[in-house]
């Protein structure tokens, strides 16, 4: 047992309709420090839902099970304090906020996790200095900081621009879900480098995806597929691969 | 004129002492009007929203001729500092609806004068019609007449009233006339502020004549106690701008009644604004906008923000006459309702007698969208400063549309003062 991330048993429901609805039906899942996980799966799986329920969105009910992060009980804090925590969740649709300028959302975010991790708060100099190169390593055109966040942004830009909030959080632990999708090829390189400069020993990281493509340039530790609600298969990086050209279909049929 | 008092019931009477004392036709005819009609309930449409039960019960007086140096100048401090660049500013400083010459520091580029020398009540108030206006009309003991002569860039003026009362109720009346003669321009900065309990209650007659432009910047900061029920007549000439905003925040019931009148082709009008109100404020933003000539064009976009038990008015009519043929008009109301008591009363109105128009409106209601709150939480950011953000943004698109950068600036500077940090509620 590692003490970085440990999930034992996790179960978690959401009203829809008025009806309770089981999403997690019992996820076991350990993630040791300075690793890289991949999350492939069908759609409707549960994927997004446990990126969610880590990350701390109130919808989601937690019926059963655990979740430790460094040891704490991740299931009882606040999602701003999970982010301090070093947890980062890389939204599958990223929020659009009118009116909220995206290097002012930056430097509010990034002075709130330094806060909370006992750091002294950047100045606007020294954090614009410091988010226009992280943004340039992304190849992100340099007005996209004075935009509004995600307004108006493509779906790659969008993308790229959860990677910058990654980079400028410094997370110990990051949740990608589906960062990849609607990516072009270039931009995929560039997202997979992104993820890859913060790869250190303190660093882990579950990508939730449904390609192989991203793979390449992220090369995984582990590879676990989930279906529904729960984890039925973990293997090497040649588990990608092989769901790749085989599709789920045999898995699912082998656990049934 | 002692008959009148009989007739006097409901709130007015409360103003019964000093309009059975009036010299003078026009005032004489402004309190038979309101002798006939009271001040408006419910019942009146225009009314129907708001109600004048914040006037309370006990007599307004007229305001005392001394007031207290000290404390005008700590509400002037209070104006003036929000931001830096307000000070150098020319002013005009009103305490308790009198010119207060030893606060203003008077523009230069504009012709200058006061009602108080010489009474005039202008061609666009309908004191018979509002009764608001009727009683402006009749206790009205001074304003500003402002006149920037043809062609001149005037600049920027501050208009500032300030109402200084104990717990004794006076009222005052304004009396303010601007006029931007062609081809000029003029970036006027109205402040209402004040404490104790008072009834601020000016008329302003504007006019914008052909081919000038005037950017109008109303803040409103009234006392928490006051009542400020304020009526702005705009009549707008050939290819002429009147761009307003209205920032309301202050006050316990405040309301904004502009008549904008697009009188001859290619004018243009923004009546535009925000409120920011909590507790048991109520803010109102009444307007009407006559389209009475062809090619022009009015936008009005408000956002309201209510906390607590506040509530917010929105009536806006949009009357296009026959004759004003190719209008472009926009009209946008949307509310953001921070606690389960909070309220919004909105009532958008069309009204189209061309036949060759491009008119729309709309208008929203909501809390704070979760999806937002919970990626700036998920990003770090707490809970209470995540909602300010958000707020703040919803608000700033309004603001944004403040197109002098003075103004623009000062708005948002008074909005970080009072708000920073108060993102909390239900």
């Amino acid at each position: 047992m590692s003490q970085f991330l440990e999930i034992s048993g996790l179960c978690a429901q959401i009203d829809a309709d008025g009806q309770k609805k089981q999403i997690l039906r019992g996820v076991d899942l350990s993630i040791p420090p300075g690793e890289v996980h991949v999350i492939m799966g069908p759609n409707g799986s549960g994927k997004s839902t446990l990126s969610y329920v880590l990350a701390g969105r109130e919808e989601y009910e937690v019926t059963a099970g655990t979740a430790t992060f460094h040891g704490q009980d991740l299931l009882a804090m606040e999602p701003e304090e999970r982010a301090a925590a070093g947890l980062f969740l890389a939204f599958q649709s990223p929020i659009e906020l009118p009116g909220v300028n995206n290097a002012n959302f930056l430097r509010t975010a990034v002075n709130a996790v330094r806060r909370a991790r006992g750091q002294d708060e950047l100045d606007a100099v020294a954090f614009l200095k410091m988010a226009r190169e992280a943004a340039k390593a992304l190849s992100m055109a340099p007005d996209m900081l004075k935009r509004n966040v995600n307004v108006g942004f493509s779906g790659g830009e969008k993308k790229r621009n959860e990677v910058l909030q990654m980079t400028l959080l410094q997370p110990t632990f990051a949740i990608l879900d589906e960062t990849d999708s609607g990516l072009d090829v270039d931009a995929l390189r560039i997202v997979a480098e992104g993820v890859n400069r913060l790869r250190a020993p303190t660093f882990s990281a579950l990508v939730i995806t449904h390609h192989q493509k991203l793979l390449d340039y992220l090369v995984p530790d582990r590879i676990h597929v989930m279906a529904r609600g729960r984890i039925i298969l973990s293997g090497g990086p040649e588990l990608a691969r092989q769901i790749d050209q085989e599709g789920y279909t045999k898995f699912l049929a082998e656990v049934a | 004129m002692n008959a009148l008092s009989k007739d006097m019931s409901g709130p007015l009477a409360l103003f019964a002492n000093r309009l059975n004392t009036l010299a003078g036709a026009e005032r004489q005819s402004a309190a038979g009007a309101l002798a006939r009609t009271g001040l408006p309930d419910r019942k009146v449409e225009a009314w129907h929203y708001t109600t004048l039960r914040a006037l309370g019960k006990q007599d307004y007086a007229a305001p005392p001729m001394q007031v207290e140096a000290s404390t005008v100048r700590s509400l002037l401090d209070g104006v003036l500092q929000a931001h830096s660049a307000m000070a150098a500013l020319p002013r005009v400083v009103f305490v308790n609806g009198r010119h207060a010459p030893a606060f203003s520091a008077l523009p230069d580029d504009v012709d200058l004068s006061f009602f108080a020398d010489d009474p005039q009540f202008g061609q666009q108030a309908a004191p018979d019609r509002d009764p608001l206006v009727a009683l402006n009309t009749a206790l009205a003991e001074d304003g500003l007449v402002l006149r920037v002569p043809a062609g001149v860039d005037a600049g920027h003026v501050m208009l500032i009233s300030l109402g200084v009362a104990g717990a004794d109720p006076l009222s005052f009346h304004p009396r303010h006339t601007v006029v931007v003669e062609k081809e000029a321009h003029l970036r006027l900065i109205c402040v209402q502020a004040g404490q104790g309990a008072y009834f601020h209650n000016p008329v302003t007659d504007i006019q914008v004549e052909d081919g000038a432009t005037l950017e109008h910047l109303t803040l409103q900061t009234e006392g928490a106690q006051a009542v400020s029920l304020g009526t702005l007549y705009a009549h707008v000439g050939q290819q002429s701008v009147y761009d307003s905003f209205v920032l309301g925040l202050g006050g316990q019931l405040v309301r904004h009644e502009v008549h904008a009148r697009l009188a001859a082709t290619r004018g243009v009008v923004h009546v535009n604004g925000a409120q920011r109100l909590a507790g048991q404020q109520v803010g109102d933003i009444t307007s009407v906008i006559t389209h009475a000539a062809s090619d022009c064009t009015s936008r009005q976009t408000v956002r309201n923000v209510l906390d607590g038990h506040a509530r917010g008015v929105f009536q806006g009519k949009v009357l296009v006459e026959r004759i004003a043929q190719k209008t472009d008009g926009y009209q946008m109301n949307q509310a953001l309702l921070l606690s389960p008591e909070a309220e919004i009363d909105a009532k958008p109105e069309l009204e189209i007698y061309a036949d060759d128009v491009r008119c729309s409106h709309g208008a929203t209601v909501g809390a704070l969208d979760d999806d937002q709150l919970f990626y700036l939480r998920s990003r770090g950011i707490p809970e209470q400063e995540a909602r300010q953000m958000l707020i703040d943004a919803f608000l700033d698109e309004a603001i944004a549309l403040v197109e002098d950068a003075t103004a623009q600036t000062f708005c948002r500077a008074v909005m970080a003062a009072r708000f920073a940090g108060k993102g909390e509620s239900a």
